[in-house]
């Protein structure tokens, strides 16, 4: 609050300047234009993402110029009385533009110390996701046998980003399957006419603490057992979240067919997730599978974590839906 | 079932109080888990020489913080029970 409440004179009185200094005339010429260049020659923020951009960039009427040209644009052109009004008044230009400034300025100093505690960009990563790839992520995650190819590609050193790889991990699957987990297992508690509001809250706690300290422990695994791998926090969140995508699918069979459809969908999707860790992180914690097999010790603990890891996913899903379900006959 | 944030909160705080707790001469050195057992650098660190350096890496750091946060949360226990 500092940094803004300091830098908000110095930016006004240069916007002033310039609005002082730049010609009326140059207003009027070819607005459309003049935006889609101004936008153009701005430098393109980096997302850490290789040569493609993790997303297009749709932020721009942030910016002063296309505010300012925008309703100049469409008042030149349908010509009417009230628009021209506004867009002549100097006043309501500069009021704009310093608006407009005001906002980019808070928006850069609080991405800053954003950026501090967690990388942005980072972040970026795991949401470059879209329509296909969540479909065929979630195929994937049910029906994991058929896949054959599991390796990630390779971009420079940077892995790609989710929406062009499919065996990318990414977190948009996790989070949204973490919130409507949360919302089925309300709807399962309404159905046994035991649901209040609350109890919607300690299920997403619950839920949260039994994730966390699954992160934790496979952390402190991978810390004892000397592990060291190129594996990310986030990449251990994105595969311990997919789970919920199971998870909800067990609901789904408990409440649609009772308690034999909750086992039948529960071994399923257990299988399905245990495979599919299997096979995923075998590549990921084992680079070095192929031309290492001496059987070091660190080796062994490599196997033994995967091995964990996969096991523990089906646990923890029987563990998180079983008091969900009523018990029927 | 009814695990919720702030259990979490406490569990690792006792978790950490626990750690901390272990002295280096009285309790450490007698079980073999002393400092000076670990092993030079060049070879591969085992398991035991990892958990030593943790909890030795909890003591120096969290010395301070752990008095702070166990003072907040023995007069938070106090006044809300």
């Amino acid at each position: 609050m500092f940094f803004l409440a300091a830098d908000i004179p110095l930016c006004a009185a240069t916007h002033l300047w310039h609005l002082l200094k730049v010609p009326q005339k140059k207003r009027h010429k070819a607005p459309r234009g003049g935006a889609a260049e101004q936008r153009r020659r701005q430098p393109r923020p980096d997302y850490g993402g290789g040569p493609t951009p993790l997303f297009d960039d749709t932020s721009s009427p942030g910016d002063p110029a296309y505010n300012q040209n925008q309703p100049q644009g469409g008042g030149a052109f349908y010509g009417g009385m009230a628009g021209q009004q506004i867009l002549t008044d100097p006043m309501a230009n500069m009021a704009m533009q310093y608006g407009s400034s005001l906002a980019t300025q808070g928006k850069d100093v609080m991405e800053k110390h954003i950026d501090r505690f967690i990388s942005i960009s980072k972040l970026k990563y795991y949401f470059a996701v879209d329509t296909t790839y969540v479909g065929k992520k979630l195929m994937l995650l049910l029906f994991p046998y058929m896949h054959s190819n599991w390796s990630i590609r390779y971009n420079k050193e940077e892995p790609v980003a989710p929406r062009y790889e499919i065996n990318a991990p990414d977190l948009y699957i996790p989070v949204m399957a973490f919130v409507t987990y949360i919302l089925v297992a309300g709807y399962c508690l309404g159905t046994q006419n035991s649901f209040t509001p609350e109890l919607l809250g300690m299920q997403a706690s619950s839920a949260l603490v039994w994730l966390i300290l699954e992160i934790v422990v496979i952390t402190m695994a991978m810390y004892i057992l000397s592990v060291a791998t190129d594996i990310k926090t986030f990449d251990l969140l994105a595969f311990c979240g997919y789970k919920y995508v199971g998870m909800i699918g067990i609901l789904l069979g408990g409440m649609l067919f009772g308690s034999m459809g909750y086992y039948l969908a529960l071994a399923w999707c257990s299988a399905s997730m245990f495979f599919f860790l299997l096979r995923t992180l075998r590549l990921v914690i084992l680079p070095d599978a192929s031309h290492d097999m001496g059987g070091s010790g660190g080796n062994k603990g490599r196997t033994y974590l995967v091995l964990a890891i996969a096991v523990l996913q089906p646990v923890f899903m029987c563990w998180l839906t079983r008091h969900l379900i009523p018990n029927q006959n | 079932m009814a695990l919720g944030l702030y259990s979490l909160i406490e569990a690792a705080l006792l978790c950490v109080n626990a750690i901390a707790v272990l002295n280096e001469e009285r309790f450490l050195s007698k079980v073999g888990w002393a400092t000076d057992t670990v092993s030079g650098f060049g070879e591969q660190p085992g398991m035991k020489s990892q958990i030593i350096n943790l909890i030795r890496s909890v003591r120096m750091v969290m010395r301070i913080p752990l008095i702070i946060v166990n003072t907040i949360t023995i007069v938070l226990l106090l006044l809300f029970g």
